[in-house]
């Protein structure tokens, strides 16, 4: 009369749309979790699931409940050495023998955060929730060298591994039924013959009845010799070549790494620099990234020199775009790339160099990129990089700068590089 | 004893093994000790899936909204950082009685959980007088598929947003939708599907007592009708209350309040039977568990791992010690269930002064009956016994703030122990849990203001949650809303308005 059931292979997420509301009710405050928890995370694993927290109180579904105060009758459990009628101090902070309900820290801001874990996906949403790329054309039609097969019905002609074998055995099963139809008609109007015969009493020596089941014999050869399949019957999964938007895009990160940066502004660069690319990877099938460090001479190197090799020397900015010009030219077509560029620096140049940037940019690099972000990690007062960048930036709409002062500016201005504008 | 009758001495579980451990525990139930109970679904899930089960109250099925949704994530945390570990089982009211038994149970834990919720719980859902008139077992099931759907159906049409907030007010009151006078009519789906859309247009009519704007009463000078009070009798079913009479609620929003007051109702036994239910279902996979070992059907150590979990279950922490939350309704329940049996098996002469009705009677009809007509309360106030106060060592503590120091009422000696008894029981009285508020009054000729009433007992002041409350029942009732609180002596005092 009991019946089991092993439910164990039921989807188990009948929770998700519940947990999803919950999120989205409490979006402004985990938002506000999540920028702070930015800040606060290393460098390296910032492209994961976090541990947020919500204060409890926002988040507490009211009841109407007693509160302190009045006249309450406990019963509790363990007495040792208690009499009727003694009276005992009242213990602290409702723990132990007071009353169980009594809340602990009444008043005090000590009220636990309500913390619970989101994964990589709900995080990243909310850290870019708002956030759009500017000038997100994917690369049109136009000139398109990106084409993807889709399936456009079947063929009688093409390559063997693309035979669709159901396909073509129905294709079979059809031409047998089909050209067998004629043969069979007549081996039923012989078999009737053949059996009124008999049933006359004709003898199996008659000779008739000989030539009847010669016939009969004969026409199931021919239906026997009808092939199983021919190549008539085969059928071929065709495919078509659609042209399709480009969806890969390069990120060229330029640093500068002269004496002046040090390790405290690499990392302020490297996070902005990871900001970045997590935020391109949701936006396109595809990235590549290109370090190139600067000094007075400009290298293409790996991510860990990039980030931690150490260099002095003066600074030469344009000699890192001449090289970002040549590194784009040589290998990623504009027709076909997305092409963003974030350039940090502590905004210190050769005074005459300043001015070559900004022809650099606006001649040459600013036409073929989609979006062009600087961000300055200075605390001191800007130099002749900064008012350079900023002809090009009232020249051209997709040139963006910011200055940088810590840790707690970059998600900020991250934010505020990338806010969604309205057109 | 011979070996070969043991039913499996390995501790990992299959299928027809638990089969063969239910049919030996259901004939012991049912052959020997007559428990009456509704047929069983056991069903077999994992650690998430049960997860799942906790963040929707224990439902197999329920609408969507955020706070199950919080449930879920705090659940999954606690869990995950190993800070709390998941029951054991679950167990439905419904009929089928559905239990859920998690995977990662060892064989015996099986065994145990089949006998506790499968026989213990199955049986008190079926019986006790609270189920019986809360609860319709057998439609529970398809109500929630109805209540599921529709509100989903409002979702679509009427947007979440609003569904949601509607839901959220009517969860702040769900303790408060409860008729405890009158018995409930059934719930079905059938019916509730062919009754909802004539309720929809006949219960719009029904509030237009408030919303009548011609003066239909011609009596206009008549001071005894113009005074009528509404309601005449103050309500404390206030979800009803606001369902049948709030003014602007839509049909639609009549009928989740609605849904929410029944779901409330469902729950309302279980907040009503902790004690009796945990301890009646805990007194029954010991005993049907020790029967089994009795005759041979498990061994030693199948045992042994029995009375470990059994133990820790039913450990009551002292009041000074750290793990001390209060009484373990578990330990209580499953003390007083043995107590009661033993009273009838050998009473002592305190026992015969103290019990005569049951002592020396036949245990299996005395608890039976204890079962079927008690509720936590009045359980305690009838069955608990000294012995059980001297082993417990329970003392009563009453704190006045009008007093600096705590008063030991009485504790576990002979002059103490009816107080005590009293005091104990009176602990498990929703009544004295939960604040007594009520309908008092609504302004029909005026501004439709409704008035509520909150009965301090004790002395005892309501929580800080006042005034979001008063939002909340604003929001269903769609006018002004006062709360005013009585004491003892009847002054009244405005606690609030919105």
């Amino acid at each position: 009369m009991s019946h089991f059931i092993d439910r164990r292979l039921n989807s188990k997420n009948k929770s998700t749309i519940n947990r999803q509301r919950f999120l989205k009710r409490y979006k402004s405050q985990l938002k506000r979790a999540v920028s702070d928890a930015v800040n606060r995370r290393s460098i390296t694993d910032i492209d994961g699931g976090e541990t947020v927290g919500i204060p409890s109180k926002d988040i507490s579904e009211p009841i109407f409940h007693h509160g302190s105060g009045g006249t309450r009758d406990m019963v509790h459990p363990g007495n040792k050495e208690f009499e009727a009628g003694d009276r005992v101090q009242r213990p602290e902070s409702g723990g132990g023998g007071g009353s169980g309900q009594g809340k602990a820290g009444k008043g005090g801001k000590g009220e636990d955060d309500f913390v619970f874990q989101l994964s990589r996906e709900e995080f990243l949403d909310l850290l870019f929730d708002d956030l759009e790329l500017p000038n997100l054309v994917r690369n049109q039609l136009i000139g398109t060298t990106e084409f993807k097969s889709v399936r456009a019905g079947y063929t009688t002609s093409g390559a063997p591994t693309n035979i669709d074998v159901v396909r073509s055995l129905k294709g079979a099963i059809a031409r047998r039924t089909a050209l067998g139809a004629p043969y069979r008609g007549q081996i039923r109007a012989l078999e009737a013959e053949l059996e009124a015969l008999l049933a006359e009493g004709a003898e199996e020596t008659h000779e008739r009845v000989i030539a009847l089941r010669e016939e009969i014999d004969r026409l199931k050869t021919r239906i026997a010799a009808l092939p199983f399949i021919d190549s008539f019957d085969l059928r071929y999964q065709a495919y078509t070549k659609q042209p399709e938007p480009t969806s890969k895009a390069v990120m060229l990160c330029i640093m500068d790494v002269s004496g002046s940066m040090d390790q405290v502004r690499k990392n302020l660069a490297k996070r902005f620099f990871i900001l970045l690319y997590l935020f391109l990877q949701r936006n396109y099938d595809r990235i590549d990234v290109v370090f190139i460090r600067h000094h007075t001479i400009a290298q293409e190197v790996d991510e860990q020199e990039f980030f931690y090799s150490r260099e002095t020397g003066g600074t030469v900015v344009s000699s890192a775009l001449n090289l970002a010009y040549d590194v784009i030219s040589d290998r990623y077509d504009s027709g076909t790339w997305n092409i963003y560029a974030a350039q940090a620096s502590d905004g210190d140049n050769w005074d005459s160099d300043s001015t070559i940037c900004r022809e650099l940019l606006l001649a040459k690099l600013m036409p073929l990129m989609r979006y062009y972000a600087y961000v300055e990690i200075t605390p001191r007062q800007h130099q002749s990089l900064w008012f350079a960048y900023q002809d090009v930036k009232a020249a051209h709409p997709h040139f963006a700068m910011e200055e940088i002062n810590g840790a707690d500016d970059i998600y900020p201005v991250f934010r505020e590089l990338f806010k969604r504008r309205e057109v | 004893m011979s070996r070969d009758k043991l039913i499996s001495e390995s501790s990992e579980w299959d299928f027809p093994l638990l089969k063969q451990f239910d049919h030996e525990i259901a004939r012991v139930a049912h052959d020997e000790f007559g428990l009456d109970t509704y047929a069983n679904q056991v069903e077999v899930i994992s650690s998430e899936q049960m997860i799942d089960a906790y963040s929707s109250v224990g439902l197999p099925i329920n609408y969507h909204h955020w706070s199950f949704g919080k449930q879920f994530v705090a659940t999954e945390q606690t869990y995950r950082r190993g800070q709390m570990g998941l029951a054991y089982e679950i167990v439905i009211n419904s009929d089928p009685c559905i239990a859920y038994l998690m995977e990662e149970n060892t064989l015996p834990m099986q065994a145990l959980v089949i006998a506790h919720a499968c026989y213990g719980h199955n049986s008190f859902f079926k019986g006790n007088y609270l189920f019986r008139t809360w609860t319709s077992a057998d439609a529970i099931i398809d109500y929630l598929v109805f209540a599921r759907s529709y509100i989903a159906e409002c979702e679509e049409r009427y947007g979440h947003e609003e569904v949601e907030s509607l839901l959220d007010s009517c969860h702040a009151l769900m303790n408060y939708g409860v008729d405890r006078y009158k018995r409930p009519s059934p719930l079905s789906m059938a019916e509730e599907k062919r009754r909802q859309s004539e309720r929809e247009s006949y219960l719009q009519s029904q509030v237009n007592d408030l919303w009548r704007t011609l003066p239909v009463d011609l009596d206009v000078g008549d001071p005894a009708k113009r005074d009528r009070r509404f309601p005449e009798e103050p309500q404390e079913n206030l979800l009803y209350f606001i369902e049948k009479h709030a003014p602007l609620l839509e049909p639609w929003q009549r009928e989740i309040v609605r849904i929410v007051r029944k779901i409330g109702q469902y729950f309302y036994p279980q907040r009503q039977t902790q004690v009796m239910n945990e301890g009646w279902a805990t007194f029954w996979h010991y005993t049907l568990l020790n029967r089994i070992y009795d005759k041979g059907l498990v061994g030693d150590g199948f045992m042994m791992e029995l009375l470990q979990s059994h133990t820790n279950v039913v450990f009551q922490p002292e009041f000074d010690s750290p793990y001390y939350s209060g009484i373990n309704p578990y330990a209580l329940g499953f003390a007083m269930m043995r107590d009661i049996r033993r009273v009838c098996e050998s009473p002592t002469d305190e026992d015969r002064y103290w019990f005569p009705d049951i002592a020396g009677q036949d245990w299996l009809k005395v608890l039976d009956f204890a079962m079927r007509n008690f509720k936590d309360e009045s359980f305690i106030a009838q069955y608990l016994s000294p012995k059980l106060m001297r082993d417990f060592h329970l003392f009563g503590v009453r704190d006045d703030d009008r007093e600096d120091t705590l008063e030991i009422t009485a504790i576990h000696e002979e002059a103490g122990y009816r107080q005590l008894r009293q005091a104990l029981a009176d602990q498990y009285n929703l009544g004295s849990r939960e604040p007594n508020i009520q309908v008092y009054s609504v302004d029909l000729r005026g501004d439709r203001s409704m008035t509520l009433r909150h009965f301090r007992y004790n002395r005892r002041p309501l929580g800080d949650t006042v005034d979001e409350m008063l939002l909340h029942i604003r929001r269903l009732w769609g006018f002004d809303v006062r709360l005013e609180s009585v004491d003892e002596e009847g002054r009244v005092q405005l606690l609030g308005e919105a």
